[in-house]
């Protein structure tokens, strides 16, 4: 089976998809939806399968095929995944349709046309499989640059307040990191021989000036995308107008190719210069850690705090990843998949608040609870799962990554350990002032206020809720996929870990 | 007395400029003898059938590298690929200038003696047909372009450059509306295409001057006795830089480059956009094929004297472009200024001294060309009762209305910001690497800055056209006729082709790289 070409074919799907989609008669926006759905679980079947099928001491890069495209520049369609972009193709084919299912109704409230918001989330889906699925530079970076598009026009045509603003800033600052990525890429196809094939270039050895601009140049687009401390400032705007579909997939998938971008390019194609700027992407993990989270604290609107939370846990990731051990970097990528499926929940109970309030100032709501106990418990649930209590997913990444760090580096993850204090503070006291404490007597009169979890947001959050537990408990079918790949990076930059590693990742994860 | 010996010529590898000259003659007797009712149709078909007849000649002299008529004209890979690029765009222009059904009678003024603003002139606006002398005018300026992008002597290139401009000028004029703006244009043209050629001449005479002295060659222009002389001439070489300076004024004139950029988007503005669309497509791929033919045949052992200061034009071009394309609130202004900071992305192609960076700049060239027309045939369309609604707020809700060409103008501004799949950033590519190779990473750091503020105006367009509410004074897009809509479709495709499949274009532009001396 492993002969069967997956990554191709579910790069193409949703694709095939979103053309059905679109081209189904306007008037039967139910009809569209229907197809959506369906497309979308007929990706992650696939992708499951894909996942079984996956050998885990096999090789490091599996699914491999290659089709020729541009031959006068070397330039093909090479489609590879190793264990890091499996878990991310895993979490895409996971999250889109609960992502669908959860916008359900949000493409109404706007005028414009129903079919083709769902056509947009699956042409996202096949772009966000193209760039983890893509061992190509070229590739790599046509997908990296694509996927802007139908985001833009989920933020610009779907979003609520200031989506305007929103959708050209995001679009903006993406294109902005994305053209320094094509100028480091043009360096690299120049200095490289003429190729873009990841596993020749890993190979081709570059002078130290031109690795460390060149590092720079990918760095840049990695860290507008991630997006780290001082480039973050389009987050909160995107994920504050984005419909809360489109800001679950945004934070949840999008900005984790820009910490995969780190792992999969900066780190082995740019050893040395990797070594050589950890020390500021370290502290720009740091400023990010604290800084966001201070700035969470102080958010009055809901989508906009989520979307700081999610900045300080990219300092977590960025931190796991510079700290160059194993342990950190498994738990830099576990951190990846588990950010994508607690603060996608977030995103999601947070938006079915908000279609309920009509608002997303923290203001309006105010013991909500009493109304929906339901909803309240998930949101509480959620919001102790991006706090990474202990038993939920992201624990067991947070841990990984400050132990990880503490064995090379003490002082960085003594100053990262604070931001679990932060993080207590911002997300119990968003939890106390929207659905705790005494009922803001203007609730009682919205009649959807009333109305608690229907069954659709039921299959929504379940399998979320479920997996967050899962992965808190037992992580070890994720950690054995990514560890091998996380050892192999490692090892490009030359980096030995200082202790026995295996041996603790599972019992960190007991 | 040397006995006088008449040149060989041979008049297959010439037959598409013979072709383009010999129907532009013709279409001026249609003028005189076929009855005004039949002529609209006779002069596009006779002159779509000219293009086609040219360009049929080019397929059949792919493989020709020759060096005809006295050393005069050069049919040799470059020639064939731009003389190809320039007929196909130019086809492609003629939809454009014939359509009639999206303005009654055509985009063209009936009687452009008629003062403009006068009764005469508001009666003539309302639906009289447009003039026709527009198509042989078309087709000799086509004409002039293919000589130019073959021409071997400085002379031969004069002339071309004065076949081509002189008809441009006139077709400047003669938009149906506006007349003044129309005018204006025509007349800013032609003065400083007028200064142009004469730096272009006195940077000939200069050269001359050069070559003048060597031991074994007589004087001439010739690029081979010029590149001979760059190597081993006697001549004080202030007289070659001098020369080679004013050569460069009179070509980067003619390619809209910074700061000889002024009349661009007046021109631009003012001139009927279907010749708009011409000028952009056609008009760029001749000014830049005779500047690569000029830099790496004539002068390439001058390398590393011109690199920096052309280097400087680039940075300056597209610094100027990209910049002032922020502030415009035209949509054709816009596209000028587009156009202007493409000229410096295409430069950065010229100084990559290899056959990668001339079939880069040749691949730039056709790409560039398809999606220009197709976004200049989308602004014919956007339109009122008063002609073409080309200030950009007008344009604030397009996507409501007309979702089919706002998502067609979308991707083709996607292209021009090069986005991938799309053929501007293939194009990007393209310039870039060679030019890199060659160790220009400045001018790729300078083309990727300025793509960065390029990309502004273009969302900005996006946004208005879609995330805009669109207003009262939003004007419907009008139904193309099947002129418009065949040369857009084309347009389309091929920015989409090229952007998915490049392989073959390309594949035929490096084959087609190497010059004959």
């Amino acid at each position: 089976m492993s002969d069967f070409p997956f990554l191709s074919v579910l790069t193409v799907a949703p694709l095939v998809g979103a053309l059905v989609v679109v081209l189904l008669p306007r008037r039967r926006p139910e009809l569209a939806k229907q197809v959506a759905l369906g497309w979308s679980l007929l990706v992650l079947a696939l992708s499951v399968v894909m996942w079984v099928s996956f050998q885990v001491d096999g090789d490091r890069l599996q699914f491999r095929e290659s089709y020729p495209w541009i031959p006068t520049w070397g330039v093909n369609f090479t489609f590879a995944a190793d264990g890091i972009a499996l878990v991310m193709l895993m979490l895409i084919a996971v999250l889109v349709p609960l992502v669908i299912l959860a916008s359900w109704h949000d493409a109404e409230s706007s005028k414009r046309s129903v079919p083709v918001y769902f056509a947009l989330l699956l042409v996202l889906e096949c772009t966000m499989i193209g760039v983890f699925a893509a061992a190509d530079v070229f590739l790599f970076y046509v997908f990296f640059e694509v996927m802007l598009v139908p985001m833009y026009f989920l933020i610009g045509s779907y979003g609520g307040h200031q989506r305007q603003y929103a959708a050209v800033k995001f679009f903006l600052y993406s294109l902005v990191g994305g053209l320094f990525m094509l100028a480091a890429v043009v360096g690299l196809w120049v200095v490289g021989g003429k190729t873009l094939d990841w596993q020749t270039l890993t190979q081709v050895d570059i002078s130290t000036g031109t690795e460390r601009w060149l590092f720079l140049g990918f760095f840049l687009a990695f860290a507008i995308k991630a997006p780290f401390f001082p480039f973050h400032t389009w987050l909160p705007d995107a994920g504050g107008a984005a419909p809360a579909g489109a800001a679950a997939l945004l934070v949840g998938v999008l900005d984790k190719v820009g910490t995969f971008g780190i792992l999969r390019y900066c780190l082995p194609l740019f050893p040395e210069a990797s070594k050589w700027f950890a020390p500021w992407a370290l502290a720009l993990g740091l400023i990010g850690i604290i800084y966001a989270a201070l700035l969470a604290v102080g958010q009055s609107d809901l989508k906009r705090l989520v979307s700081y939370t999610s900045i300080a846990h990219f300092g977590f990731i960025g931190v796991g990843i510079f700290a160059f051990t194993t342990q950190a970097g498994t738990g830099a990528v576990l951190y990846m998949l588990n950010h994508g499926l607690a603060t996608g929940l977030l995103f999601l109970v947070v938006g079915m608040l908000i279609a309920r309030r009509g608002s997303a100032l923290i203001k309006d709501f105010g013991g909500a609870g009493k109304l929906m106990p339901l909803l309240a418990g998930v949101l509480f649930f959620a919001g102790l799962a991006s706090l990474a209590l202990p038993g939920t997913a992201p624990f067991v990444s947070e841990f990984l990554v400050l132990i990880g760090t503490f064995t090379v580096n003490k002082p960085v993850a003594v100053i990262a350990t604070l931001g679990i204090i932060l993080a207590a503070a911002y997300v119990l006291w968003m939890v106390q002032r929207t659905t705790q404490g005494t009922l803001n007597p203007e609730l009682t009169g919205i009649e959807a206020m009333r109305r608690d979890l229907s069954l659709r947001e039921k299959v929504v959050v379940a399998p979320l809720i479920a997996l967050v537990l899962l992965l808190g408990f037992y992580p070890k079918p994720v950690t054995d996929v990514i560890n091998p790949a996380v050892q192999a990076t490692m090892q490009d930059v030359g980096k030995t870990d200082p202790a026995p590693e295996v041996g603790s990742v599972q019992e960190a994860s007991r | 007395m040397t006995e006088l010996k008449l040149p060989s010529i041979d008049y297959a590898a010439l037959s598409p400029i013979l072709i383009m000259l010999g129907v532009a003659l013709l279409g001026v007797l249609v003028e005189a003898f076929v009855p005004r009712r039949h002529r609209h149709l006779t002069q596009l078909s006779l002159a779509l059938v000219a293009v086609l007849g040219a360009l049929v000649m080019v397929v059949f002299n792919a493989d020709e590298r020759l060096v005809t008529i006295g050393g005069a004209i050069a049919v040799d890979g470059p020639t064939l690929f731009l003389q190809g690029a320039i007929l196909v765009l130019a086809a492609m222009a003629l939809l454009l200038i014939g359509e009639r059904s999206v303005e009654r009678g055509g985009a063209f003024v009936a009687q452009a003696a008629v003062t403009a603003e006068s009764d005469d002139d508001r009666r003539q606006a309302e639906g009289s047909n447009g003039a026709t002398e527009v198509y042989p005018l078309t087709t000799f300026a086509v004409g002039g372009m293919l000589i130019f992008v073959a021409a071997n002597d400085l002379l031969t290139m004069f002339i071309a450059l004065e076949v081509f401009s002189l008809p441009l000028y006139l077709l400047c004029a003669l938009a149906r509306r506006r007349r003044l703006l129309s005018q204006e244009a025509a007349m800013k043209y032609f003065l400083l295409g007028a200064y142009a050629s004469a730096f272009f001449l006195f940077g000939v005479a200069l050269v001359y001057g050069f070559t003048a002295g060597m031991p074994d060659r007589a004087a001439g222009v010739d690029f081979a006795t010029v590149h001979a002389a760059v190597k081993d001439s006697p001549a004080s070489p202030v007289l070659l830089f001098a020369g080679m300076a004013l050569l460069a004024i009179g070509l980067l004139f003619k390619a809209a480059a910074a700061p000889f950029h002024v009349w661009t988007p007046d021109v631009y503005q003012g001139a009927p956009t279907p010749v708009t669309a011409f000028m952009a497509a056609c008009t760029k791929v001749a000014a830049f094929g005779a500047l690569l033919r000029v830099f790496h045949v004539a002068f390439a052992d001058a390398a590393w004297d011109f690199t920096p200061i052309l280097g400087v034009v680039a940075v300056l071009t597209m610094l100027v472009g990209a910049v002032l394309a922020v502030t415009q609130t035209d949509i054709k202004r816009l596209l000028a200024y587009s156009s202007i900071a493409n000229a410096g992305y295409l430069l950065v192609g010229v100084l990559a001294p290899t056959g990668a960076g001339v079939a880069g700049t040749m691949f730039y060239l056709a790409a560039y060309g398809f999606s220009v027309l197709a976004a200049f045939a989308v602004v014919t369309l956007v339109r009122d009762a008063d002609g073409e609604a080309t200030h950009l707020s007008r344009w604030a809700g397009l996507g409501r209305r007309s979702p089919f060409y706002a998502g067609v103008f979308t991707f083709i501004l996607l292209a021009f910001a090069g986005i991938p799949l799309t053929s501007g950033f293939m194009g990007k590519f393209a310039v870039f690497g060679p030019a890199l190779e060659s160790g220009q990473a400045w001018l790729v750091v300078a083309g990727v800055l300025t793509s960065m503020v390029l990309a502004f105006p273009y969302l900005r367009v996006v946004v208005m056209m879609w995330l805009s509410e669109p207003g009262d004074s939003t004007p419907t897009v009008t139904v193309p006729g099947g002129l418009t809509a065949t040369a857009l479709m084309i347009g389309v495709a091929a920015t989409l082709v090229l952007g998915v499949l490049p392989a073959p274009l390309l594949d035929l532009a490096t084959d087609a790289a190497t010059f004959v001396r």
